[in-house]
């Protein structure tokens, strides 16, 4: 897909008519160090359809992640809710929302942070041990997942043996592997090359446009952006569609 | 079972630094399962005690001879089944290096209370007939090479034969075995008849009583009743259970058990910080993988559970290798050349060492579990 196709499907608004997925209201988030406090988010809310590909940009510290940990449950607003799927995380229990994200939430992270001891395979399939599925059935998960990232010729190759591009697509198997409902993505093509970044990109957008999955980016790089459906400009805590200046 | 491979390769991370506190967990077994079988050789006997036996000897002192009229007055104490008198014999066979425990005795009569030695009907038999023999533990037989029929010339500092040689001579009439672990067969019984008749003074003279009570419950009570028949003679008596006796021959050595005890001790706490030591390095250097696995639906919980269970796998292989090796050794013979009465690993120092790789790892582990147990997801993908 050229970038000027990409550039004309996007949107600064939710496609209407869309089920919503993600409902932030009111989200506060601060941060104390020591006795410095420091708001990162102020009265924030974010509405986003299901099957929507969203692209999170704006300067460093600006909270983009801070807002896709408080959509992934991986942290809680300091005032305000968070709805996804209809479910109010904000409230659930640690144990609660841990099972919540290993059923909801499919994570990518910049640096990959997959386990240097495990293979490929042993990666993709961690998510899995947190179900009741079968050795073999996990094993079968896991080899498909990395078939759909194009690493079924990798299965058995530890981290230190894949290149950076290699391990991005382990990492988006892991996050797929459970067949989440949301994708959370930490700048995933922050640490590859630029034809790496392409193909990471290439398979999130496929990810999205083939299999319905509801993907949030953080980027900085406006191109990584342009495969989203939306962007939105995260800065001094607060979304636009533009960026500020 | 589904997590092993995780444990497994968090363990393969630092090969160098596994092996080195795997090989101090098994030095330390190695070393428990070692002192343990030393130990149990100290205090044989104290196990095995019966609880319906009774020791009765001098006041003074255990090598004060007692009359063997007291026999028959022991015998008429209310709650007493019936009594035997043993003797110390105290010889050397060749060198005192070769030290083991000589016993006077009267074969029918001690047979009779310490059941717990196997004897062939034919050994048995042959014993009663031959009054120059002597029934050896299987233990000493091995040590010495006996068998049945040989002659063993015995060197005795104490009792001299009539006319003053000290050279007696025995011969092998019998072999005994235990019927359970931790009975003494390293032990020589001689004949009462024999040696009474043979020795140059002391005839009617023994050692200490064995006395058989018909209520274990009662012999406090029996003890106090044997003592105070003698009371203000020239024989005065101290009466004690049997597991109280050896006690004392093993106090005289000194506190064995709290000595080993001790060394064991210290050299656990010296594991376990090292142990310690290594979880948490372990733990701090990956704080950003444990997050990942937060952050993909492991709860606090389940993480604690990792953790603890890579302590658990190093402490329990390293514990079960020092154990096995330590069985090994142990079986392979005591380090005096059967100079011990008894060497073995006991099941419940077995149980114990399976207590201590419990201990050992929950308390290494627990520290830096309960840091990964609380680390914030958030937090930790940020660093």
């Amino acid at each position: 897909m050229s970038e000027t196709a990409m550039a004309s499907t996007q949107t600064t608004e939710p496609r209407p008519g869309n089920e919503l997925l993600v409902d932030v209201r009111g989200v506060d988030k601060v941060f104390t160090r020591g006795s410095e406090t420091v708001h990162v988010l102020g009265g924030l809310d974010l509405q986003i359809p299901k099957g929507e590909f969203l692209a999170l940009m704006g300067p460093s510290g600006s909270g983009k992640s801070t807002l896709l940990n408080l959509v992934g449950g991986l942290d809680r607003p300091t005032e305000g809710s968070v709805t996804v799927g209809g479910q109010r995380i904000d409230k659930l229990s640690d144990r609660k929302l841990a099972g919540w994200r290993a059923r909801h939430v499919g994570l990518v992270f910049q640096f990959y942070n997959l386990m240097p001891v495990l293979s490929a395979r042993k990666n993709v399939e961690l998510p899995l041990l947190l179900t009741k599925l079968s050795g073999k059935e996990r094993r079968k998960r896991a080899e498909l997942a990395l078939e759909i990232v194009g690493l079924s010729h990798r299965l058995n190759h530890y981290p230190r043996q894949l290149s950076g591009g290699e391990q991005q697509r382990t990492g988006i198997a892991r996050a797929i592997v459970t067949d989440p409902t949301l994708l959370l993505c930490d700048e995933p093509t922050g640490d590859l090359d630029r034809k790496s970044g392409d193909e990471i990109l290439d398979l999130l957008q496929a990810l999205n446009t083939e299999q319905g999955k509801t993907i949030i980016m953080v980027t900085h790089d406006q191109r990584a952006a342009d495969r989203a459906t939306r962007t939105l400009h995260l800065d001094k805590g607060r979304l636009s569609s533009e960026p500020q200046a | 079972m589904k997590y092993l491979s995780l444990i497994l390769g968090n363990l393969r991370r630092h090969k160098l630094r596994t092996a080195l506190t795997l090989l101090s967990i098994i030095v330390a077994f190695l070393l428990f399962g070692y002192l343990a079988a030393i130990r149990s050789a100290f205090l044989a006997g104290i196990d095995v005690a019966g609880e319906d036996r009774l020791i009765t000897r001098n006041k003074v002192s255990l090598i004060n001879l007692m009359p063997m009229a007291h026999q028959a007055e022991i015998n008429r104490v209310e709650g007493v089944d019936f009594a035997t008198h043993n003797t110390w014999f105290g010889g050397i066979y060749q060198e005192p290096s070769n030290f083991f425990a000589q016993i006077v005795v009267v074969p029918e009569q001690y047979l009779e209370l310490y059941p717990e030695l196997e004897l062939s009907d034919e050994d048995r038999q042959r014993w009663l007939e031959t009054r120059t023999g002597v029934m050896i533990g299987k233990v000493l037989a091995e040590r010495f090479d006996w068998k049945i029929g040989d002659k063993i010339p015995i060197m005795n500092p104490l009792w001299a034969l009539k006319g003053g040689d000290r050279n007696w001579t025995f011969d092998v009439a019998a072999i005994y075995d235990a019927r359970e672990q931790g009975i003494d067969t390293s032990q020589m019984f001689i004949r009462f008849d024999y040696f009474d008749e043979a020795r140059q003074w002391g005839q009617g003279q023994v050692g200490w009583y064995v006395v058989r009570v018909d209520e274990p419950d009662r012999a406090g009570e029996i003890a106090a009743a044997i003592d105070a028949v003698f009371a203000n003679s020239p024989d005065e008596t101290k009466t004690e259970p049997e597991g109280a006796w050896y006690q004392g021959f093993a106090n005289q050595v000194g506190n064995i058990g709290f000595i080993i005890t001790a060394i064991v001790s210290a050299v656990f706490f010296t594991i376990l910080l090292v142990a310690g030591n290594t979880m948490a390095y372990s733990v701090r250097e990956r704080i950003g993988e444990l997050a990942v696995l937060k952050a993909v639906g492991f709860t606090d919980g389940a993480v604690l559970g990792l953790v603890l269970g890579e302590a658990l796998v190093i402490t329990a292989i390293g514990g079960l290798i020092g154990l096995g090796l330590a069985w090994l050794l142990v079986a392979a013979g005591d380090p005096t050349n059967g100079a011990m009465p008894v060497f073995f690993i006991s099941v419940r120092d077995l149980l114990l060492g399976g207590v201590l790789i419990l201990a050992l790892a929950f308390i290494a582990g627990i520290f830096p579990a309960r840091t990964a147990q609380r680390l914030q997801v958030a937090d930790a993908l940020r660093r």
